[in-house]
């Protein structure tokens, strides 16, 4: 269908780039002192990311954590000497005041839920690299510490707040604004730090929050320390933290060069990713290349290649991707999943990743790799995986394919160019969703006897009617079939309503277990994203849209 | 391997379709074992004088000849392309006629055509037994030749499911030919097309009645936006005409008949009417109010969102869309429909999108009243003086606003308990099922010799002579 062509073309805002590095920043300062990094908060006021509000108090917007995901991610590779990151505030008597009120009041729906969606992958990433690749996390909160400052600080592996009879962490989100603390502090409140219910109850219906002996009775913080030892005590922990780490001594970081970005009217092109837009369908195509071939593979050569090394730099590349497309192309509902390359050279570097995770970088990498596929699942796009003739749907890239929301594999008879699928061991527990289980044991509702079977599947290409017959595709049109179902299939979709698609998507992609994870995307924000759009937040009077106004708040009681 | 191009007319370009000739050729083997189990019973060596369509231009679509059924050339037929069409009503209206099937509509159009194609096997099984008790050669071919067309049906919404709808088009297809009219565990999809057709009378009140709702749906696709759907459905509708008129003058001539036969023998009261072997004009009244009354439920809900969808996406539009005078949107028109209110039959205005099948219905009826009118004059020419008539819209509804109410055939509103005392003044009962078959217990099988029950028709097909062998029984 071509309705779409003669809709007029909105104006777009500028596009967000989501590529920074340090000598850029404008919030955070970065510094190192032996194993311990010290990432400074200084947000700039006039520093925002979209005009219209001013970023006092170190309160925080999406250009602020643009900047803290590029330092993690420099931390990550750049900087393997590291073993304990503190997260401190250059403002006196302030650590973070969270997310910026006005922004949050300007905003489109849209852009708070794709905002808080990456404040949040931001800091489960903290915890996953804390869990899996032994770095940690300390918050020293020197003053205020509140909204998405308190859930930053909730993200570190400890929490020392200062005891100066004034400074309390809080979520006042609720009394304040009529909305919830939503970048995953009511999770981690229950489910991390186990604080109990009611306190917990109390602790989010009161602006003030809680301080001092308190905050630390209630397990709100790990340690309340006095003004004048509050950096030695820092400091001493951070190095204590850092002696849990197994992050290497003396190993030399790589550099995160600046991708190769080229970004035009038909869409976003990488080296190893390119990324074709269809407006008037609503569709983006996204082709992910693996090599022609690999050589031999040695650590010392993957850390030759650094930032070209192929697992890691389409791992970047996509991410990159993933995010520009969240935030720059709302109306392209439907990713195609496409994929290219040399099949076996994927399989060959999957089994090179798995047998030296004793290797601080191929670690880090895997580590690159799970959190960016991670993003797809919780991403609100409709996914559909399309693999023909060509295509490179092997391990680590099958993992794009099980995302998916559907799978559409060739049935072709030119025997030269059939349509493969070919498993790893790295579809079987490597990278697991946010749910932490393989997107295999997911798909199969952990069924043993089925996933054991595909597991003695590994390395042989199947071919469509064996995928299909495995369960690892949904159909396999034959080439007379395949156009046409293609095409329909993606125009049926793409036509459908894509809140009910959201919707169903978040409720399929995930099976029945939960996660702190998948609380924090489906629960949490789901909630959330409810409120965000009632009136009691965001109409005439709701308490988001006065905020600082001086306006009444009128809230409609009914408790629906 | 099938011969295509010798097997099966089309303008398809079949013989280079690979898409349709692998579907088909599944399919074509499964149609004939159809054919053999629930076609006409006892048939397979008659030779019969069939017209067949072998092409689309004017000389070709009616190509008369002997043929055993079973060799029936079934063929595929669009009328041609016309390249400027265009949508003509709806949102997508004044873009160009959709040549592929739009994705977003892929699931609501393969519904719309398998309900279509399903009507048309449905009709073949009821009508399978009759053969046995034909009343004429001549009639006993116009069925005949009615079956093998409602199987070329059959074949063009086929064809639509397997050039356009992939896989699940296939499968559908399949399940055309698994359904079986009135089977409890595998139904036809619609009431009507469960209904058994017990004898002739019953088949001349369906082909009038139950076959000009075929009409009226196939004009309302043949205005569809998508090109395929239009382009065959108004070639079908060439054919539909003949199927009309074989119940338009069976009726026609069975009223004939029992008029002549009251004036000669000067008889008014049904059952001596009866006693001299012809259908009394009130049992003939009884069926017209059942099929009528059953026909109309088959337009379906008097409100209903699915027709408003259909209409407002471009799939289905009203009868003669393209020559009505308004917008062809209809947002802000409105329609009336009536509806039982306090014991009273009421009317009101809808949103006219809601109303589609209450509209389509309304033509239907028109149409109706003017061939019952040609009945009526039937009767008028001999002298009887009895009136036929077209039950209230409500009478006997198992669908729409009507259903659950009880309605006289004058349009009153009673108890279920009053309206049950006169079920059988009204529709035919068991007793005068048994009596209009006892009339049909074997056929009359010598050239131009008509049952008693029913005047011969006034000329023969394709200008051949009434005493014509036009079914030979090898």
């Amino acid at each position: 269908m071509d309705a779409a062509v003669t809709q007029e073309v909105k104006t777009r805002p500028a596009a967000v780039d989501y590529q920074t590095e340090p000598s850029r920043y404008k919030h955070w300062r970065l510094s190192f002192d032996g194993p311990v990094a010290t990432l400074t908060m200084d947000v700039a006021e006039d520093g925002g990311i979209r005009p219209g509000y001013k970023l006092k108090l170190n309160s925080y917007d999406l250009g602020v954590d643009i900047e803290l995901q590029d330092a993690l991610q420099r931390i990550r590779f750049e900087h393997p000497e590291v073993r304990c990151v503190v997260f401190a505030s250059a403002k006196n008597r302030i650590f973070c005041s969270g997310a910026n009120i006005y922004m949050l009041g300007l905003s489109s729906h849209a852009w708070k839920v794709n905002f808080c969606k990456f404040t949040n992958e931001t800091r489960i990433g903290i915890e996953d690299s804390s869990r899996n690749s032994g770095l940690k996390f300390l918050a020293a909160c020197n003053g205020t510490t509140a909204g998405g400052g308190y859930e930053l600080a909730l993200a570190c592996d400890e929490i020392i707040l200062v005891d100066d009879r004034s400074s309390a962490v809080s979520l006042p989100e609720l009394p304040l604004l009529g909305v919830l603390p939503g970048t995953g502090g009511l999770t981690r409140l229950t489910d991390k730090r186990k604080v109990r219910k009611d306190l917990a109850d109390t602790f989010c219906t009161s602006q003030d929050g809680v301080r001092g002996q308190r905050a630390k009775d209630w397990r709100l913080v790990d340690e309340i320390v006095k003004p004048q030892q509050f950096a030695e005590h820092v400091k001493q922990r951070a190095l204590k933290l850092a002696e849990l780490s197994d992050r290497p001594v003396g190993a030399k970081g790589i550099s995160l060069t600046p991708l190769k970005k080229v970004s035009d009217d038909s869409g976003l092109h990488y080296e190893y990713l390119d990324v074709q837009f269809n407006r008037a369908a609503r569709t983006a195509t996204i082709t992910v290349r693996a090599p022609e071939s690999v050589g031999e593979q040695t650590v010392e050569k993957a850390l030759a290649a650094a930032a070209n090394w192929w697992p890691l730099q389409m791992a970047r590349e996509l991410d990159d991707a993933i995010l520009s497309l969240r935030t720059n192309e709302l109306e392209l509902g439907l990713w195609v999943m496409k994929t290219a390359g040399n099949p076996d050279a994927v399989l060959a570097l999957d089994k090179f990743l798995l047998s030296h995770q004793d290797n601080w970088f191929v670690r880090e990498v895997l580590g690159m790799m799970r959190r960016t596929f991670a993003r797809l699942e919780v991403t609100s796009r409709s996914i559909y995986a399309i693999t023909e003739s060509g295509s490179c749907f092997a391990g680590t890239l099958v993992e794009l394919a099980l995302a998916a929301d559907r799978i559409y594999i060739r049935d072709t008879e030119e025997v030269d160019s059939v349509a493969t699928m070919t498993l790893s061991e790295m579809n079987f527990g490597p990278l697991p969703m946010v749910n932490r289980l393989s997107r295999l044991a997911a798909r199969f509702y952990g069924d043993k006897s089925t996933i054991e079977s595909l597991h003695q599947q590994i390395g042989k290409k199947l071919s469509a009617r064996e995928a299909l017959e495995a369960g690892l595709v949904t159909s396999a049109p034959d080439d007379l079939d395949w156009e046409d179902e293609i095409r329909q299939a993606l125009e049926s979709r793409a036509a459908q309503s894509p809140d009910a698609l959201t919707g169903l998507e978040a409720n399929l992609r995930f099976g029945p277990s939960e996660t702190p994870e998948t609380r924090i995307f489906g629960r949490l924000s789901a909630w959330q994203n409810w409120i965000f759009i009632r009136p009691n937040a965001v109409g005439q009077s709701g308490a988001l849209k006065v905020y600082g106004t001086g306006a009444p708040v009128k809230f409609d009681w009914e408790k629906v | 391997m099938i011969n295509y191009t010798e097997k099966i007319p089309n303008n398809v370009d079949l013989g280079r379709d690979r898409v349709l000739q692998r579907a088909l050729e599944h399919w074509q083997p499964a149609f004939l074992g159809w054919w053999y189990d629930m076609g006409p019973t006892e048939s397979r060596n008659y030779d019969v004088y069939l017209r067949t369509a072998v092409s689309v231009e004017p000389d070709g679509w009616a190509h008369f000849d002997y043929v055993k059924m079973p060799e029936y050339r079934w063929g595929i037929f669009l009328q041609p392309r016309d390249e400027q069409r265009q949508v003509n009503f709806g949102t997508h209206k004044g873009q160009p006629a959709w040549q592929e099937v739009p994705g977003e509509y892929r699931s609501t159009l393969r519904r719309i055509i398998v309900t279509q194609g399903d009507t048309e096997p449905a009709s073949v099984e009821q009508q399978k037994m009759l053969g046995l008790s034909c009343p004429s050669l001549y009639d006993l071919r116009n069925i005949f030749q009615v079956n093998v067309e409602e199987g070329r049906h059959l074949w063009a919404m086929v064809y639509l499911l397997h050039r356009y709808f992939g896989r699940d088009g296939r499968e559908e297809a399949e399940a055309l030919l698994a359904r079986r009219s009135g089977d409890t565990d595998n139904p036809r999809i619609l009431g009507a097309f469960n209904e058994p057709t017990p004898d002739w009378l019953a088949f001349y009140m369906f082909t009038f009645f139950t076959d000009r709702d075929g009409k009226f749906q196939l004009c309302a696709l043949a205005e569809s936006g998508f090109d395929p759907l239009a382009r065959t459905c108004r070639f079908m509708l060439t054919e539909e005409a003949h199927h009309m008129f074989v119940g338009e003058t069976g009726v026609g001539r069975i009223i004939q008949r029992t008029c002549e036969v009251m004036k000669e023998n000067k008889v008014e009261d049904p059952s001596e009417v009866r006693a001299l072997g012809v259908i009394d004009l009130q049992t003939i009244q009884k069926y017209l109010n059942f099929h009528y009354s059953v026909t109309l439920d088959l337009y379906g809900s008097d409100v209903s969102s699915n027709a408003a969808n259909y209409f407002t996406s471009g799939l289905k539009g009203r009868f003669r869309e393209t020559k009505l005078d308004d917008d062809h949107v209809l947002i802000d028109a409105s329609y009336p429909v009536s509806e039982v209110l306090g014991g009273k039959i009421v009317t009101k205005k809808v949103p006219a999108l809601t109303a589609l099948n209450e509209r389509l219905r309304d033509d239907y009826i028109d149409e109706i009243a003017d061939g019952v009118s040609r009945w009526q004059r039937v009767i008028d020419e001999t002298g009887i003086a009895f009136r036929l008539s077209l039950p209230h819209k409500g009478f006997h509804r198992a669908i729409g606003n009507f259903a659950g109410h009880f309605i006289s055939p004058e349009g009153e509103v009673l108890t279920e308990e009053a309206w049950k005392q006169h079920e059988f003044e009204w529709l035919p009962g068991p007793k005068d099922y048994g009596f209009v078959q006892s009339l049909m217990t074997g056929r009359v099988t010598e050239p131009g010799k008509f049952a008693n029950w029913i005047a011969p028709p006034l000329r023969g097909i394709n200008n051949k002579r009434l005493n014509f062998e036009y079914v030979r029984f090898n």
